[in-house]
């Protein structure tokens, strides 16, 4: 066997902690960051259900609360109002962050860069380890941080100070909030170290023949999303560092002129709006740190399935290109209200609207490749069209809250809750799901159950829209979020029943989860084995052998001669041309 | 019970698990596999694709039937029967776009559904085609961005001279109303004037009085405290702190007192504080809010009026506009008689963000001086018990 003569020339005993736990290995670090990042989006999903049944019964018992929560925080099995903002934060605080920016990210990054780019592994493959443990780190910090004893953090997943600052304001600002900010710490510092790794592995490591022209837009979307948080990511650090400063050094950075709990404080001159700009120079850009490489894995899994090239190759480099450039001059949006100057709002809103052009043409792209395709609907399929669907649902409500006019009655009510979750949440999840579903024979050698996948695929898409398309509505009818009830309002009596409505589909989905933890846990084992090219797809990753190698490839690298979407074409036999075959006599690879 | 709940979920796993098995070999028999997708059930993921487009258009349409008269009532105020207008502009926009597209992704999903004997036409990309749909978005965005830009600086312009001044303060977990009395002048405020009898802040010549004695019985009281400190220094630490701050404290406020002598702190003393519960404007006339914070942010949310803007800490932000309908006109028009316009939070800001409310009574001029005159001037208020605000209760615990 040719792994054999590879595996002679770097010649290591590799034991259980080398091989599953400090792995430098791309492929194994992929998998640690995926089954971190669905442990931790487990508990988000759990948070969610038990805040939800707050707002649809308010105020009644329920032993699911009494049972997670315990006497402390749900008392009677009613959900503590101090408890439910901190459900709220820590949901927020691991999907955005543990889920779906290390957990995706991580995941994908690590798996697909080294493999479709043809390379034997990343640049350094203990930055890689570093960074999966440094995130590691950040995670088990982040759960120590719910057992404490005045809780964990309740601020909302945004921290904004001097309620984040200031223990007497909420008791989750105490220890909570300590952990809170320790954890964030560790986590940039595991994002930086690893997407340094991810650019420096695209821009040096491309095998021979990979143009940039060449690449697939995977791996577009994975390195403008590296860049994108190497660049926004220090930001956050140093907010992180000014509020700690503030918190426990005395500072005013953030804090001025505060009377609380019958003191004044001696802290003056600081401005809590400084916290609110550092956050959001981080917090848009990871936006689409979060939403890129969802869009970049559903272009290849579209194409592959579509039969057929993906639509405006060009044109989609262009808008990932486009859409990272105005990721950094639009966060002022998320403060029209905050008091600022309206003509740096009306700027913003300008930017912002800007962004829709390029999500358009990603948009009609899309649509388009579906076009005279020959779609084969494998489960990856299924999740990809769903996500064009959230894409374009939850985009298309982002234009009526970039408009600063219109956000001055929108903001921070549900509407925003609406847009968000469906076209950050639901976009980002059903990719990543798409992309667990379409790479799993290549993580684990072994097939997915396609049947669960189906199921899984309809409970995930209806839950989601039927808990967040309503949302729009409650956002509409001036409803506020973050509100421990609604029921403090004769103005929203009406829309009891929908919150009721809602959680029923926030419990199907989640139900559905186990659905895919079973597919997963049990294929891992017992799947039926994975062919070499299961979706006959023409990327590097799937010339390489089943069985994993150390290296990637047993022999020589593969040499790439064309771009990565020759489906269909004309003069084939077959309906797909894999990059590392040489063009035939008189074909050319110009025309895209 | 709590076993047998465990038991059947065990058992639940294991027959998913043998159900996997049953289908994996039926499935191997009848020749279909994981990886291939037949012909029939490319057919039948197409369609189910179609069916949900139907189902969640006809969702959208039985929510907007059902909740659309929930909805926020008619905007009462002049910039918000304008933002309502540009809202309804880009739904309309959006929703149309929604639509098109919706159709042509599942339609597509459908038609294309994949076959054995068929193969995708290799198309690769249109320049004319992509050039059209770059430049429709921008033509339609430059729509919005003109319509929505023209009301944001009609609604963020400077307030007219006339305009009605009312200062809103907000604290865990409450609101205050402040007018300015005779002199049409909000006075001036500071958190260190902030104590049982000015919660405010104001800073009068009679405040700083109050402020200076305070202070100076502190410090007494902590320097005898000190003297009196356990020998192992650490009562003495924290006491010591404590009266350095306080003797800063008195400095600053010191620094307030000679200004005073100068030009006296004489604005604050006929403001008007409305504390309970509800707060009065007029009609048709342009209200100019400005915001203090006492502890964290805090957003003060008018959906009625599609008006909104944080109050911070530290600083004064502002915020306009007129009313149009008042609350008795507004009670009849949605047919209920307790309709009340409110002042909602919208900032998380601790336990009972919840329920931080406030009710604003709108009406006609001649009812609204008569209340005005009714309200007590700060200094009246001072030298009688200061009503806590109704959410204090809600503070403490």
């Amino acid at each position: 066997m040719g792994s054999q003569a590879h595996a002679a020339e770097h010649h290591h005993e590799e034991n259980f902690f080398t091989k599953y736990l400090f792995s430098h290995d791309h492929k194994m670090i992929a998998k640690q960051f995926l089954i971190t990042g669905m442990f931790m989006a487990t508990i988000g999903m759990l948070m969610s259900v038990l805040f939800r049944l707050q707002l649809a019964w308010p105020g009644e018992s329920f032993g699911i609360l009494n049972f997670f929560l315990g006497d402390k925080w749900a008392p009677d099995g009613v959900l503590d109002p101090n408890m439910y903002l901190a459900l709220g934060t820590i949901h927020g605080t691991i999907m955005v962050f543990f889920l779906l920016t290390a957990g995706l990210s991580g995941t994908f990054a690590n798996l697909l860069i080294p493999l479709q780019i043809g390379a034997r592994d990343m640049a350094s493959g203990f930055m890689n380890m570093l960074s999966y443990w440094l995130f590691a780190g950040s995670s088990v910090i982040m759960i120590v941080s719910l057992f404490v004893e005045k809780g964990p953090a309740a601020a909302g997943w945004t921290v904004y100070p001097p309620l984040s600052a200031l223990e007497q304001a909420v008791p989750g600002s105490g220890l909570g909030m300590t952990l809170w900010l320790v954890s964030m710490a560790l986590f940039v510092a595991s994002q930086l170290i690893g997407g340094l790794n991810y650019i420096v592995t695209v821009i040096n490591l491309r095998t021979k023949g990979m143009k940039m022209t060449r690449l697939p837009l995977s791996i577009w979307a994975l390195l403008v999303t590296a860049i994108l948080g190497l660049l926004s990511f220090p930001v956050l650090f140093s907010a992180v560092l000014l509020l700690i400063f503030d918190r426990s050094f005395g500072t005013s950075f953030y804090l001025s002129d505060i009377y609380i709990a019958g003191e004044a404080l001696e802290q003056s001159g600081g401005s809590p709006i400084l916290y609110q700009h550092l956050f959001w120079f981080l917090g848009h850009p990871e936006v689409y740190i979060i939403l890129l490489p969802a869009l970049g894995l559903t272009s290849e899994i579209i194409s592959t399935n579509s039969r057929k090239p993906i639509f405006g190759y060009r044109a989609m480099i262009g808008s990932i290109l486009a859409i990272g450039f105005l990721s950094f001059i639009v966060w002022g949006h998320h403060m029209f209200v905050t008091g600022m100057d309206p003509f740096i709002g009306a700027v913003f809103t300008f930017t912002t609207l800007l962004i829709a052009i390029p999500s358009a043409v990603k948009a009609f792209n899309y649509i388009t490749t579906l076009w005279k395709g020959n779609i084969s609907f494998t489960p990856a399929m299924m999740f990809s069209v769903g996500m064009v669907s959230t894409f374009i649902s939850g985009g298309l409500t982002g234009i009526i809250l970039a408009d600063s006019a219109l956000d001055i009655n929108l903001h921070d009510t549900y509407f925003v809750v609406a847009h968000f979750h469906i076209v950050m949440g639901m976009s980002a999840v059903l990719a990543m799901f798409a992309g667990v579903y379409h790479w799993f024979p290549k993580m684990y050698g072994r097939m997915l159950n396609k049947g669960l996948g189906y199921a899984h695929f309809w409970l995930t898409f209806i839950g989601g829209y039927g808990v967040f398309f309503p949302m729009h509505f409650l956002g509409l009818a001036g409803i506020p979020r973050r509100y421990y009830t609604n029921s403090e309002f004769p103005l929203f009596d009406a829309f009891i029943d929908m919150n009721v409505l809602m959680t029923v589909f926030a419990i199907i989905g989640s139900l559905g989860q186990f659905l895919f933890f079973f597919n997963f846990f049990y294929s891992m084992y017992r799947g039926p084995k994975a062919t070499q090219n299961p979706w006959k797809a023409n990327t590097l990753e799937w010339t390489t052998p089943v069985e994993h190698v150390h290296g990637n490839w047993p022999g020589a690298l593969p040499e790439v001669h064309r771009w990565a979407y020759d489906y269909s074409k004309p003069g084939k036999e077959e309906d797909f041309v894999p990059q590392n075959v040489p063009l035939a006599e008189g074909e050319s690879d110009g025309e895209h | 019970m709590t076993v047998i709940a465990y038991i059947v979920i065990i058992l639940g796993i294991l027959t998913l698990i043998q159900l996997v098995r049953v289908f994996e070999i039926t499935g191997k028999l009848k020749g279909n596999n994981q990886t291939e997708v037949s012909d029939a059930e490319n057919r039948f993921h197409g369609a189910s694709f179609l069916v949900f487009m139907v189902a969640y258009f006809a969702f959208f349409i039985y929510i907007v039937v059902k909740y659309g008269p929930h909805l926020l009532p008619e905007a009462a105020s002049e910039h918000g029967a304008n933002i309502d207008m540009v809202l309804n502009l880009n739904f309309a926009i959006i929703i149309t776009a929604f639509v098109i597209t919706h159709i042509l992704l599942f339609f597509f999903a459908s038609k294309y559904a994949g076959s054995k004997h068929r193969k995708a036409e290799y198309v690769t990309h249109n320049n004319k085609l992509e050039l059209i749909w770059t430049t429709v978005p921008a033509v339609v965005l430059a729509v919005i961005v003109i319509y929505g830009l023209s009301a944001w600086i009609d609604i963020t312009d400077e307030p007219s001279e006339e305009a009605i001044k009312v200062e809103l303060y907000s604290k865990q977990f409450g609101w205050i109303a402040r007018y300015p009395g005779e002199d049409n002048e909000l006075g001036k405020a500071n958190y260190l004037f902030l104590n049982g009898t000015n919660p405010l802040g104001l800073i009068t010549p009679a405040t700083i009085e109050t402020r200076i004695t305070e202070l100076e019985a502190d410090i007494v009281k902590l320097e005898k405290a000190i003297e009196e400190a356990p020998e192992d220094g650490l009562k003495e630490k924290e006491l010591t702190e404590d009266l350095d701050w306080k003797v800063r404290q008195l400095r600053k406020i010191k620094t307030y007192q000679k200004k005073n002598e100068v030009n006296p702190y004489t604005a604050g003393s006929d403001d008007k504080v409305a504390m309970a519960g509800e707060f009065h404007v007029p009609v048709n006339q342009e209200i100019s809010f400005s915001f203090r914070s006492q502890d964290v942010v805090h957003s003060a949310y008018m959906p009625h009026f599609r008006a909104q803007m944080n109050s911070v800490p530290g600083t004064v932000t502002t915020f306009k506009f007129t009313p149009t309908i008042t609350t008795e006109e507004m009670r009849k028009k949605t047919s209920n008689p307790d309709f009340n316009y409110l002042l909602l939070c919208n900032k998380i800001c601790g336990a009972a963000h919840y329920n931080m409310q406030m009710n604003i009574i709108v009406e006609s001029e001649e009812d609204y001086n008569k209340w005005l005159a009714e309200q007590k001037s700060f200094e009246e208020n001072t030298t009688a018990e200061v009503p806590t605000a109704s959410n204090d209760k809600l503070a403490q615990k």
